[in-house]
C-alpha cells in the first residue's frame, strides 16, 4: 500500500516512479485550480496585482482566471459582499462544478470588516457558503493571498479520495447546491446557512439585555 | 458672486409669490442657504440656472437630512386663581407659579442641494426644501428635469431618507434592493440585530483556557 518515503526517494533517483492514484489525482488538481474572474471591493485590486507580473499566480498554476463560474474551480471573494450582492455570489457558487473552493480574502468578505455594522453589508461570506481559506488584512497583500493559496494547495493535497474525511463531491449524501437567500424586506431570509454554519446568532441587543441580567444577579 | 441676500431679492424679484427664506448658518463657514417653497421650486431652480447673472449650470451634491420629532420642555409663568383660607376667612387669590411645559415640535425631512457654475466659475449656492412631515406627507418636487445631474442623487435620498421627488423620471431604489421597506439613514432606523458576539466571546474564553493547558503542559511531567 504505502511506500516507503526513503525508498521512493531512492526509486526516484534511479529514474522509477511509484505513487498512488490519490497522489497523481490531487497533484493534478492543485497545479492547475483555475480561479474564477470577478471582484468585489478594493481586495480584487490585490489579487489583480497578485496575477501580474510582479507576484506571478501563474507559478502555482492558477493564472487562468476564467469568467464563467462552469470552467472555475476556485472562488476567491475579494472585497465587501453587500446584501444586495449576497445572493449572486451563493448563485455563482452553485454554478461551479466540483471540485470547487473558496478563499475569503479580506476583513469583509470574513467577517463584514469595518462595515459590519452597517445596514447592508453581509457579515461574512462564510455565513452562507463553505468557505477554505480566510485571508485577513485590509485589504491583504499579494504575498498573503499567494499563502492563502499555498494553504488551499496543500488542503487538497491532504485530501483521501475516500473515507470518511473524503471531499463533499466524492460524498454521494453530502449537499451539493446551497440555497439563495432572499431579498426581504428589512434583510436577507434567512439570516445563515445553518448548514454551513452552525454559529447561534444571538443579537447584540439580546446580549446587552444577557449582560445586564448577568450583572445584576451577580 | 452675488451674496445670498442679494441672490434671494434677484428671486424675488423674477419669481412672483417665491416663498424664499434666508437660513443663516451661524458656523465659522457662514455658508448662508435658502429655502425655497415646495410649490415654486421648479420656477426657482430654472430661474437660477437660466439667469445670465447666476447661470448655475451644474448641480453638485444632493443630501438629505432627517429632523426627528423633538420633545422641548420650557418653563411659563402660569396666573391662576387659587382659594386660601386666610384668618379663617375664604379669599378668591391670583397666583403665579412657574410651570415646565412639553410640547413636540413635528419633524421633518429635507434635501439640500449645493449649485455651481461652470461659465462663471462661482459657487457653491446652498438650497434647502422641507416635506411637511416625516411620515405621509414626504413629497417634494424633483430638481432632474433642471438639472439632469439630480437623478441618481434624489434616487438615493429616496431610498435612504424615504423623501418621493414628484415628477423624477425613474423613482427607484438605488442602493437597496426592491421590496426593502425601510429607510437605513432615517434617525429612527433600526438595523437587523443578527451579530454572533456572543459565540465570540465563548470561543475567546475556550482559547484562553486552552493556552492555559499548553503552557502545563510545556513544563514536562512531573510538574503543575
Amino acid at each position: 500500500m504505502a511506500v516507503d518515503q526513503n525508498l521512493k526517494i531512492e526509486l526516484g533517483k534511479q529514474g522509477v516512479l511509484v505513487t498512488t492514484i490519490q497522489e497523481l489525482y490531487n497533484w493534478g488538481r492543485r497545479s492547475s485550480v483555475w480561479p474564477m474572474q470577478f471582484g468585489l471591493a478594493c481586495c480584487a485590486i490585490e489579487m489583480i496585482a497578485t496575477t501580474m507580473a510582479r507576484y506571478d499566480l501563474a507559478r502555482f498554476g492558477a493564472e487562468v482566471f476564467r469568467p464563467s463560474p462552469r470552467q472555475a474551480d476556485l472562488m476567491i471573494v475579494s472585497g465587501t459582499v453587500t446584501k444586495k450582492m449576497a445572493p449572486q455570489v451563493v448563485r455563482l457558487y452553485n454554478q461551479m462544478a466540483e471540485p470547487r473552493y473558496v478563499i475569503a480574502m479580506g476583513a469583509c468578505a470574513i467577517s463584514g470588516g469595518p462595515f459590519k455594522q452597517g445596514y447592508n453589508v453581509l457579515k461574512g461570506i462564510d455565513r452562507y457558503i463553505p468557505v477554505d481559506v480566510h485571508i485577513p488584512g485590509c485589504p491583504p497583500r499579494p504575498e498573503a493571498l499567494l499563502q492563502a493559496f499555498i494553504t488551499l494547495q496543500k488542503k487538497i493535497d491532504g485530501q483521501h479520495l475516500t473515507g470518511p474525511d473524503r471531499p463533499r463531491y466524492l460524498d454521494a449524501n453530502a449537499q451539493g447546491e446551497f440555497p439563495v437567500p432572499e431579498r426581504g424586506e428589512h434583510d436577507l431570509e434567512p439570516t445563515s446557512n445553518q448548514g454551513v454554519w452552525p454559529v447561534q446568532i444571538q443579537g447584540l441587543r439580546d446580549y446587552g439585555q444577557a449582560t445586564a441580567k448577568r450583572l445584576t444577579e451577580n | 458672486m452675488k451674496t445670498v441676500e442679494e441672490i434671494k431679492a434677484a428671486i424675488e424679484a423674477a419669481v412672483p409669490g417665491a416663498g424664499v427664506e434666508f437660513v443663516r448658518n451661524p458656523g465659522p463657514a457662514a455658508e448662508h442657504s435658502l429655502r425655497v417653497a415646495p410649490a415654486s421650486a421648479v420656477a426657482v431652480a430654472t430661474f437660477l440656472r437660466d439667469d445670465a447673472d447666476l447661470a448655475l449650470d451644474f448641480l453638485s451634491n444632493v443630501s438629505g437630512v432627517d429632523w426627528p420629532d423633538k420633545e422641548i420642555a420650557e418653563k411659563v409663568k402660569v396666573t391662576r386663581t387659587v382659594t386660601k383660607t386666610v384668618d379663617g376667612v375664604e379669599q378668591q387669590m391670583e397666583e403665579t407659579v412657574d410651570e415646565t411645559r412639553k410640547r413636540i415640535e413635528p419633524g421633518c425631512l429635507e434635501a439640500v442641494y449645493h449649485l455651481y457654475s461652470v461659465a462663471k466659475k462661482h459657487g457653491p449656492l446652498v438650497i434647502r426644501m422641507k416635506t411637511a412631515n416625516r411620515s405621509d406627507q414626504v413629497e417634494l418636487p424633483s430638481f432632474t428635469p433642471v438639472w439632469r445631474s439630480a437623478e441618481f442623487q434624489e434616487r438615493e435620498v429616496f431610498d435612504l431618507y424615504g423623501i418621493i421627488f414628484a415628477g423624477h423620471p425613474d423613482l427607484r431604489r438605488l442602493l437597496m434592493w426592491e421590496g426593502f421597506k425601510d429607510h437605513p439613514m432615517r434617525k429612527d432606523y433600526v438595523e437587523p440585530d443578527d451579530y454572533e458576539y456572543e459565540h465570540v466571546l465563548a470561543r475567546a474564553q475556550e482559547h484562553k483556557n486552552r493556552d492555559q493547558r499548553t503552557e502545563i503542559r510545556d513544563q514536562g511531567p512531573g510538574v503543575a
